[in-house]
């Protein structure tokens, strides 16, 4: 199958290896993975703090860019809700009906990566291989906006080698929320606090998720307190195998205080 | 056709009644935060509440058919409001009732004073009602000489320790049964100074002390939880029995009832009474319902008013993405649910109408402007969304009202630039590959600068890595 990667642009700019390891394994389970240049950002931050008008033109950006191409994946449920459920909405709007109906129809055919395998290539073992012992946070734009269920949990439990344990609280809200991180910065560690409270109460070496920026912020904090927990991008374990090595490239967080 | 536009309709006025906060919520929240027995009091209350209210909801098959029932039922109210609210008076009216209609607080307040001034007592006695917060009315009733007696446990509580409520539905809910105990001893008059912290005896003494007011006060105000148009019915759900006997045993009665409260037909409670106990305390059915129809010769009080209150909801009702937030039936599900309310709790909101429901409603009712900050005080996760049981979209009327916040200034110059760079391909790898600066900030161990500062204050920065991922690509 020809799948168009919306890379997003954190995976883009702060997280390729997460981006990387989405073409690394969707190339392995047989599939053409392209590129298209033209795309930059999706416009949630714009629409969820408050700027709808100025992100028009980034959704007709984005409807124009991959409208030509049948599946489209990204490694992110935040940004594919995005899509799904912003698109239309910031096109009517700005009373741009055309476009509203396009950005319905390029929703429609756009799948956050555990959606893209389980349901459209219909596969949960994806052949991969990774020895730590993981806990999953399931983001909340995944969870409640797009409905993903235990489809991720479901793939890393086909995982070699790989140790689930269940996160305590897990459905409840890291603090991230975008420019919520900054607004409101001290509730927003305050929910941190407890999440990584959780996470060090698995006992897991690895908290993994479907965003790269909810990992972002939890793996701020874990490497703030030193912790010694990483956080790792469900499609770089999923793109982990015996012969690749599962330690992919790893960010260095840059100490801050 | 033609038309006359008659304007926008009034937002709620400011200087009265509580629905402007005195600082932006990131400060309130900051102090809140730092209250390590609020935090506990808080996470506690609101794990017990989830908790409960998740296993009843799990016994009703069709809650999903209940919830749409009830948000169809409510879109169908705001569709015809003014029709609603004619058949409600007319209703009333023949029943021996007398309606009055407020446009705001001000009007409001005014008519309930002049009404108890005129029964001649200098007490009332009060079922718990958020209207009546919203409009400050004990306040109102102080300044005319009118002592008011909040009858519900929680919110006597409140009034005697002169705080603030804190929550829809359990308005102590920042205090733990030590705190009130040393409440009780100091405010409530006769107390017995032996006071213990168990919950039956403080239980007990609230009793003692409600019981001689409820049977020594003329005159009684309430709040209304649904009003039914087709037969004039009032109805009050509570879980004391201190609404009961406020709503029987005085020979007047005054009721102040926002608008949006009206339901067409007496059938249509069957669907709300099913959906409010689960969701709000967790129970199977609320353990009292008061429902009353004007005034029963003989029977109960003999003068009943009904004040109509509006104060900014018709403005609410105006927005066609903004007026779901009047289907709210005071329920207090989003509070339990939402992890900022959890941790900051209801006081840093500034609102009575704290939480997840306040920072869409509040910002409404008074104009966006004057409660600015509400709208950004959420995350965004949408846990409020899945446990409304009226389906309210909370996550995209939050988003709704940031587009029409005031933004600052540095803030929208940033955001304008950023949407240009990311409708120009080129001028966006620049500016990705400019990101790798941030690492040498980073190095020199200062953070970022404010505002993001933040984000370092609690939180490492990831390295931004030596190439961008459409480096890689275009290199493959």
């Amino acid at each position: 199958m020809r799948i168009a990667l919306f890379v997003t642009c954190l995976a883009d700019t702060v997280f390729p290896a997460a981006a990387k390891a989405t073409v690394r394994l969707l190339e392995r389970l047989g599939h053409e993975v392209v590129f298209p240049e033209g795309q930059t950002c999706c416009g949630q931050m714009h629409v969820n703090t408050g700027y709808q008008e100025q992100a028009v033109p980034l959704v007709r950006r984005h409807v124009r860019v991959f409208d030509p191409y049948d599946v489209i994946v990204a490694p992110s449920g935040s940004c594919v809700g995005s899509v799904r459920h912003q698109h239309a909405m910031v096109a009517r709007r700005a009373g741009d009906v055309r476009l509203a109906s396009r950005a319905e129809s390029v929703a429609a055919r756009t799948f956050e990566l555990s959606e893209l395998l389980v349901d459209v290539l219909g596969v949960t073992d994806v052949g991969a291989f990774f020895p730590h012992r993981v806990t999953y946070h399931p983001t909340c734009h995944s969870l409640r906006m797009l409905g993903v269920g235990d489809r991720p949990v479901r793939l890393l439990r086909a995982v070699r080698g790989l140790d689930l344990v269940e996160l305590p609280a897990a459905e409840q809200c890291c603090g991230f929320g975008g420019t919520f991180a900054v607004k409101n910065a001290d509730t927003s560690t305050a929910m941190l606090a407890d999440k990584m409270r959780h996470v060090l109460s698995t006992g897991a070496d690895v908290c993994a998720a479907g965003d790269a920026s909810c990992l972002m912020h939890i793996g701020g904090g874990l490497s703030r307190l030193r912790t010694g927990v990483r956080t790792v991008h469900l499609a770089e374990i999923l793109a982990s195998t015996e012969q690749g090595g599962t330690m992919s490239e790893r960010s260095e967080p840059v100490v801050a205080s | 056709m033609t038309r006359t536009f008659l304007g926008m309709p009034a937002t709620a006025p400011a200087g009265v009644g509580h629905l402007r906060g005195e600082e932006p919520f990131p400060a309130a929240a900051r102090r809140a935060l730092a209250d390590a027995q609020l935090r506990r009091n808080l996470g506690h209350a609101t794990a017990t509440i989830r908790a409960k209210s998740a296993g009843v909801i799990g016994e009703v098959p069709d809650w999903e058919r209940l919830r749409a029932a009830g948000s169809a039922i409510k879109a169908d109210v705001l569709a015809r409001l003014p029709e609603l609210l004619e058949q409600l008076e007319a209703a009333v009216t023949a029943a021996g009732g007398v309606v009055h209609w407020a446009a705001d607080a001000n009007e409001a307040n005014a008519i309930v004073v002049d009404l108890v001034r005129a029964t001649g007592s200098d007490r009332v006695i009060k079922v718990k009602s958020m209207a009546t917060q919203e409009i400050g009315l004990n306040e109102a009733l102080e300044a005319a000489g009118i002592a008011p007696v909040e009858t519900d446990l929680a919110e006597l509580i409140v009034q005697l320790g002169e705080d603030r409520p804190s929550h829809i539905l359990v308005p102590a809910i920042h205090r733990n049964r030590a705190e009130i105990r040393e409440i009780f001893l100091r405010a409530m008059p006769g107390v017995d100074p032996e006071l213990t912290d168990e919950p039956a005896v403080l239980a007990a003494a609230a009793r003692r002390f409600l019981r001689q007011t409820f049977l020594s006060t003329s005159v009684a105000v309430s709040g209304a939880n649904f009003a039914v148009a087709e037969t004039g019915t009032l109805a009050v759900v509570e879980s004391e029995g201190n609404g009961r006997m406020c709503l029987t045993l005085p020979r007047t009665l005054i009721t102040v009832m926002g608008v949006e409260k009206v339901v067409p037909t007496w059938r249509d409670l069957e669907v709300f009474l099913q959906l409010l106990p689960r969701a709000s305390t967790g129970e199977r059915m609320n353990p009292y319902t008061s429902m009353w129809t004007g005034v029963t010769p003989g029977d109960g009080p003999q003068a009943f008013h009904l004040v109509l209150l509006d104060n900014g909801r018709s403005a609410v009702l105006a927005d066609e993405v903004g007026r779901q937030a009047l289907h709210c039936i005071r329920c207090s599900a989003c509070l339990n649910v939402c992890p900022v309310y959890e941790r900051t709790g209801g006081h840093a909101y500034g609102s009575v109408y704290p939480g997840p429901i306040g920072a869409v409603l509040s910002p409404q009712l008074t104009g966006v402007a004057d409660n600015a900050s509400l709208p950004y005080a959420s995350s965004l996760c949408g846990a409020c969304y899945d446990a409304c049981p009226v389906k309210i979209n909370i996550p995209e009327l939050l988003v709704h009202l940031r587009d029409q916040a005031p933004h600052p200034r540095g803030e929208a110059a940033v955001m304008a630039a950023a949407a240009y760079a990311m409708d120009h391909p080129a001028l966006y790898a620049a500016a990705q590959r400019a990101t790798r600066l941030s690492r040498l900030t980073g190095r020199r161990g200062r953070g970022l600068p404010p505002p993001l500062s933040g984000w370092t204050a609690g939180r490492d920065l990831p390295e931004v890595p030596a190439q961008t991922f459409r480096q890689w690509w275009a290199q493959r």
